[in-house]
C-alpha cells in the first residue's frame, strides 16, 4: 500500500548538510500495524513528515497505493492527504476549539455540512471513550485523553492509514497501554493500517505485526515483529531489547 | 466649560476608535502577509518578507508629529481638510497600522507550528490555514494587541490635537498650556488616565474570557 524507494533526505543547516534519512527502502502493506524504531535523532520524524507530505524527499519516491507523492499537486495533495490521518506526538489539538470542533475540523475544511460533521465526530468521540469531554476544551483534558481526541480527529474523514509520531512517548505506561489498545482496535475493526514511529520497543511488541529499525538516517533491520526481536540481528536492536530487559528484569 | 470637555472626550473617543479600526483593517492583512511570508511560514518568501518588513519598519519609525505635517497634503486629497479630528485620524492610522502589524505578526509567531502542520496534514490550504487555524488560535494574543493599540493612540490623538487635531490633547495644550488654566489641564489629563484604565481593564478580561487555553 505504502511503498518507499531509496529515501533520502537532507537539511541545510547553518553548519552543513545534514543526512536525516538515507537510501531507505520500505514497503507497508494494507493492515499492517507496522513499527518503526529508532534512537533519538536516528530520523524517525523525518520519515513520518515525509510519509505525511509535510517534508518533500531529496530523493527517491514514496507512492500509495502506486500514486507517487511527486506527481501530485494543489487540490490532488490535498485529496491525498484526507487519505491519511496523522497523530503527533503533541498532539496539536486546536487550543481555542472544543473537543468536538476539533474532531469535526478535518470534516469542514472538507466542505462536509455541519450536522452530519457533527454525528460523526460524536461517533468517534464514543468510540474513544470521550463523548462526555464534547463541550470540554483541550486544556482541560489530560495528556491520554487529547491523544485520544487527537486520534478521534484523525480518523475524522476515514483515512486509509494512520501515521503515528510517537504517540504515546508523553504518557504514563498505564494510559499508554490504554491508547495502543485503542489503536490496535482501530486497526482491526475499522481496517486502517497504521504506522507507529517509537523508541519504546514495548511499544512495537504490544501491537505491531512488522517492524522496522532505524539507526543513523538507515534502516539496519526489518521484517515481522516475531522474528526482528527473537533472532536480532543488529547491533542497535539488540541494544533496544536489552535495555528493555533490564527494564523489567 | 462641562461642554467643552465632554466634546474634546467625544472627539478623542472618536479618532482613537475610528482610528483603530481602519489601522486593523490594514494592518491584519498587513501582519499576516509577514507571518506567512517569514522563515518556516506557509509561504515563505525571504525576498518579499525583507522588502515589506522594511517598508513597515521605516513608516514606524517616523515620529508622530513630522508624519502628520508629512502627510498633510494627503489628507487634505482624502478629507478635504487637514485640521480637526477626521483629518488627524488619517495620520494616526498611517501611524498605527504598520505597529498594528507588527503586533500581528509576534500573536501568530505565538502559535505552535505542530498545530499549522496538523492543519495541512488534514487537507487544509493555505486560506483556510489562515483563516480558520492561525487568526482563531491568535485571538487571546490579538485581543491583548488590541488593548495596547488603543491606548498607544489615545497618546497619538492627544499629540494630533496639539497640532489642530480637536479632541482632550487639544484642549489640554490650549487651556493648559497657552492660558496656564491649570484646573482645565488636570480635568483633561484626569479624564485620559480613566480611559486608558477603562479600556485596559476591559481588554484585560476579555483576552481573559475568550482564551480557552489556561484553564
Ligand atoms: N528541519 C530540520 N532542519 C535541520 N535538521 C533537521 C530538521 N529536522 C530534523 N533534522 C535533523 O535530522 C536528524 C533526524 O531528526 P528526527 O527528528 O527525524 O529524529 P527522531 O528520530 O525523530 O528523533 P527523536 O526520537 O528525538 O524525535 C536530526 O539530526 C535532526 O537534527
Ligand atoms: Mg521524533
Amino acid at each position: 500500500m505504502i511503498e518507499i524507494k531509496h529515501l533520502t533526505k537532507t537539511f541545510q543547516d547553518k553548519s552543513g548538510p545534514i543526512t536525516a534519512l538515507r537510501d531507505v527502502n520500505l514497503s507497508i502493506e494494507k493492515g499492517d500495524i507496522f513499527g518503526i524504531i529508532g534512537m533519538s535523532g536516528a530520523g524517525k520524524s523525518t520519515l513520518l513528515r515525509c510519509l505525511s507530505t509535510l517534508e518533500t524527499p531529496t530523493e527517491g519516491s514514496i507512492s500509495l497505493d502506486g500514486v507517487d507523492y511527486s506527481s501530485l499537486s494543489g487540490q490532488q495533495l490535498i485529496e491525498l492527504r484526507r487519505r491519511m490521518g496523522v497523530v503527533f506526538q503533541g498532539y496539536n489539538l486546536l487550543m481555542q476549539r472544543t473537543v468536538l470542533q476539533n474532531v469535526m475540523f478535518p470534516l469542514s475544511l472538507a466542505g462536509v455540512p455541519k450536522e452530519k460533521a457533527r454525528e460523526r465526530a460524536m461517533q468517534l468521540l464514543q468510540m474513544v471513550g470521550l463523548e462526555n469531554k464534547a463541550a470540554s476544551y483541550p486544556a482541560q483534558l489530560s495528556g491520554g485523553q487529547k491523544q485520544r481526541v487527537a486520534i478521534a480527529r484523525a480518523l475524522s474523514t476515514s483515512p486509509e492509514v494512520l501515521l503515528c509520531d510517537e504517540p504515546t512517548s508523553a504518557l504514563d505506561s498505564l494510559t499508554t497501554k490504554s491508547v495502543l489498545e485503542l489503536l490496535y482496535d482501530i486497526n482491526t475493526k475499522l481496517h486502517v493500517t497504521i504506522v507507529i514511529i517509537t523508541h519504546e520497543i514495548a511499544v512495537v511488541k504490544a501491537i505491531c505485526n512488522k517492524v522496522a529499525v532505524i539507526d543513523a538516517a538507515e534502516f539496519v533491520e526489518c521484517g515481522s515483529t516475531k522474528e526482528v526481536f527473537a533472532d536480532p540481528k543488529s547491533d542497535i536492536t539488540k541494544l533496544l531489547l536489552g535495555r528493555e530487559e533490564k527494564k523489567h528484569g | 466649560m462641562v461642554e467643552l470637555l465632554i466634546k474634546g472626550t467625544g472627539e478623542t473617543l472618536y479618532m482613537v476608535a475610528l482610528s483603530t479600526v481602519f489601522a486593523y483593517l490594514l494592518g491584519v492583512p498587513a501582519g499576516v502577509l509577514l507571518s506567512v511570508t517569514s522563515k518556516g511560514g506557509i509561504v515563505e518568501n525571504h525576498s518579499f518578507n525583507w522588502a515589506f518588513g522594511w517598508v513597515i519598519n521605516i513608516l514606524r519609525s517616523l515620529p508622530f508629529i513630522i508624519l502628520m505635517v508629512f502627510i498633510s497634503p494627503f489628507t487634505r486629497l482624502i478629507v478635504g481638510k487637514a485640521i480637526g479630528p477626521t483629518a488627524a485620524c488619517v495620520a494616526l492610522i498611517v501611524a498605527a497600522a504598520p505597529f498594528v502589524a507588527r503586533l500581528v505578526e509576534s500573536s501568530l509567531a505565538e502559535i505552535d507550528a505542530g498545530v499549522i502542520d496538523a492543519a495541512k496534514c488534514m487537507g487544509a490550504t493555505n486560506r483556510q490555514i489562515i483563516l480558520r487555524v492561525m487568526l482563531p488560535e491568535a485571538i487571546p494574543s490579538l485581543v491583548r494587541g488590541l488593548s495596547i493599540t488603543t491606548i498607544t493612540l489615545i497618546g497619538y490623538s492627544a499629540m494630533a490635537g496639539a497640532i489642530g487635531g480637536g479632541g482632550l490633547g487639544d484642549i489640554a495644550i490650549r487651556y493648559g498650556h497657552h492660558r496656564y488654566d491649570t484646573r482645565t489641564m488636570l480635568i483633561t489629563i484626569v479624564l485620559l488616565v480613566i480611559i486608558v484604565c477603562v479600556i485596559q481593564v476591559t481588554f484585560d478580561k476579555l483576552a481573559y474570557r475568550v482564551d480557552k487555553s489556561n484553564r
